[in-house]
């Protein structure tokens, strides 16, 4: 199939392909953070790379990639997807949260790229970031559709949703719990404990606001205290910094306007149990 | 996170290994939809399980679904709609090798499964009255091929997030799913001819734990991830499948790999069917529709192996596109901006990312790509595994699996819509089979002494491998051989090449060198593991297209371009008496891998073509045409 042809050869030939690669006339360096916990002695430190971006598809994580492959098969990160779905790759670069699947690299070759993992998280290893407690907080919102009568067995059926309705999920529901916009905001990093962050928040909030949920009020109440949403200065870095372009800190702001009462859940437009009583009639 | 009591130390070899034991009723390895699926059904039934996976749920590759998944909804607002008629498409589109019980439990459970996900909260694209949003897909038709359908129940393009999301969710919902996130799991632990659980290495210490189960759910997802350009993530390596290769147990229909005609050129993402069940189509380089010329009546939204067999064909006569002809073109500009806006949102921005298109104004640049992999290992319709034993289906004792690990029902080529529609159904399946076959809290057997010894030995040898051959270098030599040997169109020169390299490459892992020898969190050493999963896969792919002289479905033979079925097509089949198995090619290969030679050796089993009551008739083959 001439169409997927692709370099081929022996392992001599690969070796030398990749081992010439740092002779290219692209030349790019990445400035990496370095930490193992099972070399206590050492500090963290960062770990300069050079990488020819000719020989480099374009996206950071191709270059984490070739470096992982061809120079240092101990550098350590976590990826899956490489289409900017899946959340793994969130690391910190040149400054940014963001992720490294779907951001390209700077092509300014005269200063280095600095990799650094999520900031003010535990490090596992190198750019792996311990997530357990943001998992844990992400649980505590019960994620989950809650009704007041379950569906009888038997009589499944969907509820209804209303076209508008559906609508006010969007942008809310595609986060992919990167983490990114929670690791850069200076309230988290100071309560990240108590505070449970625009991610998890922007969560709660789509809950709270789907038309056929019906816990709106047991979920807004566990949120009354003043560290799990108050923590918020709307400083906006959240929505910043998103690799997804949602905006959690309007999220948070309309948790806040719900919480204060100044404006109620409006009801759904159409009832979510109407198919279930015209089943149950007939 | 909270570790077993300690069970033993083995001292016999280089190092000791302290195991950590767990006992659980249930143990679920992976957790993308199916094993989240199958571990919410046990869990409602008061089972205690433990979800073991290499990565945290929501990182799973399911999440990447774009279009939708089918379900013929009575009450959906597009058109009348009938289980059966998506029954009859899901065998056709399989060319007559799926197992037909199975295609009966998938497209009669559908409609049921999505409500229970709509239930969870899944949030579903909506109609104006307010019920799930459908769309057209490949293969899916009405009334058995009269016009096509809208069948595919979809939540924007992101319906696999979305259905990810929600499974996971909801899963949190029960205390008694223990999660354990970032445990690769090495191998399967069997006694007695039953599987007991398995044993498992944390990524974040490098310390082994042995899971003890009365029953065990295989949901590691599929092995794309050998070829050079597939769709799948990084992390589709297939171990499940060479869990069940180690056990000496055989996989099914390793040859079947599901080309999508539109990866994007390049990166290899995916761009959707939804995008041509939106309105979107194909052109060449003479700006035409060619696909009216292959398939007159379904059009661009043929069976995805007849779409990608196309695309090559006019690659190859030449009206390929781009400055080396080698591509072709998928264009949405003539689409309302509102339906790119509404209906393909994430599929838009991420062909901007990757190609720097904009889909409302120029084509995308695409190529098929490997998708997906209809072989694995063989599962009956409740989810049970099982093995052939002299022409009769034997299951294995404690042992279930579902998702893109098995092969069931999406025979020789997988209708699109159906993955992650299959995952749910089975998934929950096996939940339901679980609950009949034993009950929270039944006793469990002492495990011998050296349950663990065979997954002992082949981890030690990986992990102290000081070898010469680089992870990466023999993974790329794998990815190449696949991609170019036993690609689109295979033929038998090409495949004995590809059985000299892949054989070769299977041989140099004896050789394999791992780099980073501490313990914390050693991707290097997962990496290395998950290559000899892809390797031991990739055999018997080879050795099962090479020994396959026909063409069906996905898998398509030049020098063979004809389906050998029981029946010759060229005369009536009424009256005609049906060929003998040895003569024919409408059945499963069984792969059996000999690991120390790397051998394969191929046996077979018949097609279940009886469907499981007379709601629904079996389809008899016919020769397919779209
Ligand atoms: S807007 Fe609120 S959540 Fe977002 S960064 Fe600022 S303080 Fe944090
Ligand atoms: S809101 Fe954006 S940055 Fe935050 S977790 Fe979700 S996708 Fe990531
Ligand atoms: S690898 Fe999945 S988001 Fe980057």
């Amino acid at each position: 199939m001439p169409f997927l042809r692709i370099t081929y050869g022996t392992f001599g030939q690969l070796r030398s392909f990749a081992t010439s690669s740092a002779l290219g006339k692209r030349v790019k360096s990445f400035a990496v953070y370095r930490w193992n916990p099972d070399e206590p002695d050492k500090k963290p430190y960062t770990q300069n790379f050079e990488v020819d971006l000719d020989d480099c598809a374009p996206m950071v994580l191709d270059a984490l990639l070739k470096i992982k492959n061809e120079i240092d098969p101990t550098l350590t990160f976590r990826r899956s997807c490489r289409e900017g779905v899946c959340g793994s790759c969130a690391m910190n670069i040149d400054g940014v949260n963001t992720l490294a699947c779907i951001s390209h690299i700077d092509q300014n070759l005269s200063k280095p790229s600095k990799i650094y993992p999520l900031p003010h998280m535990y490090v596992v290893k190198d750019l792996v970031p311990d997530l357990s407690n943001f998992y844990r907080q992400y649980q505590s919102i019960e994620p989950w559709l809650q009704r007041d009568n379950e569906a009888a067995k038997g009589k499944e059926t969907q509820l209804l949703q209303d076209v508008e309705d559906r609508a006010k999920l969007d942008g809310l529901y595609e986060c992919v719990l990167c983490a990114c916009c929670s690791t850069s905001c200076p309230s988290y990093w100071w309560n990240g404990d108590k505070y449970l962050g625009p991610a998890v928040l922007m969560q709660a909030y789509r809950w709270i606001i789907d038309s056929r949920d019906d816990a709106t009020g047991k979920r807004l109440s566990k949120l009354k205290d003043t560290y799990s949403v108050y923590r918020c200065h709307t400083i906006m870095n959240c929505t910043r910094t998103c690799p997804k372009g949602l905006n959690p800190g309007r999220a948070i702001a309309q948790i806040k306007t719900l919480l204060s009462g100044m404006v109620k859940k409006q009801p759904p437009i159409m009832d979510p149990a109407g198919l279930q009583k015209q089943a149950a009639s007939n | 996170m909270t570790k077993g009591k300690l069970y033993y130390e083995v001292c016999t070899r280089q190092a000791s290994y302290t195991i950590n034991h767990h006992k659980y009723d249930c143990l679920v390895i992976g957790a993308g939809g199916a094993g989240l699926r199958a571990a919410i059904g046990l869990a409602e039934q008061k089972f205690s399980v433990a979800l073991v996976t290499k990565m945290f749920p929501t990182r799973s590759h399911t999440i990447a679904a774009q279009g939708g998944m089918n379900a013929s909804i009575v009450t959906s607002s597009m058109h009348e709609d009938d289980w059966r008629w998506h029954f009859y498409d899901t065998v056709k589109g399989s060319d007559w090798l799926g197992d037909q019980d199975s295609i009966q439990q998938l497209t009669r459970d559908a409609p049921n499964c999505v409500y229970e996900l709509e239930n969870m909260g899944m949030p579903f694209s909506r109609t104006k009255d307010g019920k799930i949003y459908q769309r057209s897909f490949g293969g899916g038709t009405k009334n058995c091929g009269k016009e096509m359908a809208k069948r595919t129940c979809a939540v924007a393009d992101r319906t696999g997030h979305a259905l990810l999301h929600t499974l996971y969710g909801y899963s949190t919902k029960f205390k008694n799913i223990k999660l354990f996130s970032e445990f690769f799991v090495l191998d399967l632990l069997q006694q007695e001819g039953a599987i007991v659980g398995a044993l498992a290495l944390d990524m974040d210490d490098s310390s082994l734990h042995r899971f003890q189960a009365k029953n065990t759910v295989i949901a590691t997802g599929g092995y794309p991830r050998m070829f050079f350009s597939c769709t799948a993530a990084h992390t589709c390596t297939g171990d499940g499948c060479s869990m069940v290769t180690r056990l000496g147990l055989p996989l099914q229909d390793m040859e079947f790999i599901q080309f999508h005609p539109t990866g994007m050129y390049g990166s290899g993402c995916l761009m959707t069917e939804g995008c041509r069940g939106e309105g979107g189509y194909l052109v060449n380089s003479e700006g035409q529709r060619f696909m009216e010329k292959y398939a007159p009546k379904a059009k661009d939204l043929a069976s995805r192996d007849v779409v990608s067999r196309s695309i090559a064909t006019e690659i190859r006569q030449g009206r390929g596109v781009g400055p080396k002809k080698d591509h072709m073109y998928l264009q949405l500009h003539h689409l309302k901006p509102e339906v790119i806006h509404k209906q393909l949102p994430g599929i838009s921005e991420t062909a901007y990312t990757f190609t720097g298109v904009d889909v409302t104004t120029e084509p995308v640049p695409i190529i098929p790509t490997v998708h997906y992999t209809m072989g694995g290992i063989a599962i009956n319709y409740k989810g049970e595994c099982i093995v052939n034993k002299e022409g009769c289906d034997e299951v294995i004792p404690g042992l279930h699996s579902a998702g893109e690990a098995v092969s069931n029902c999406h025979g020789a080529n997988r209708l699109g819509a159906n993955s992650i529609l299959d995952v749910v159904v089975f998934g929950k399946a096996i939940g339901v089979n679980v609950g009949n076959i034993s009950k929270p809290g039944d006793s469990q057997p002492e495990l011998n002494h050296n349950v663990c010894d065979s997954a002992i030995d082949n981890f030690e040898k990986i992990r102290n491998a000081n070898g010469s051959v680089l992870p990466h270098e023999l993974r790329l030599s794998m990815r190449t051989t696949m991609q170019n040997k036993c690609g689109v169109f295979r033929e038998a020169k090409l495949l004995d090449e590809a059985q000299n390299e892949i054989q070769k490459w299977y041989a140099a892992f004896k050789d394999i060198k791992v780099t980073d020898q501490k313990l914390n969190y050693n991707t290097d050493l997962i990496e290395c593991l998950e290559l000899q999963n892809m390797l031991q896969a990739a055999v018997q792919v080879v050795a099962c297209a090479r020994n396959r002289t026909e063409s069906r479905g996905a898998h398509f033979r030049d020098d063979f371009p004809k389906r050998e079925d029981e029946m010759d097509y060229s005369k009536p089949t009424e009256g005609q008496t049906p060929k003998p198995m040895e003569q024919h090619w409408r059945k499963h290969s069984l792969s059996h891998l000999d690991l120390a030679s790397g051998k394969v050796t191929i046996s077979y089993r018949p097609v279940i073509d009886k469907t499981l009551d007379d709601e629904v008739q079996t389809i008899p083959p016919v020769p397919r045409v779209y």
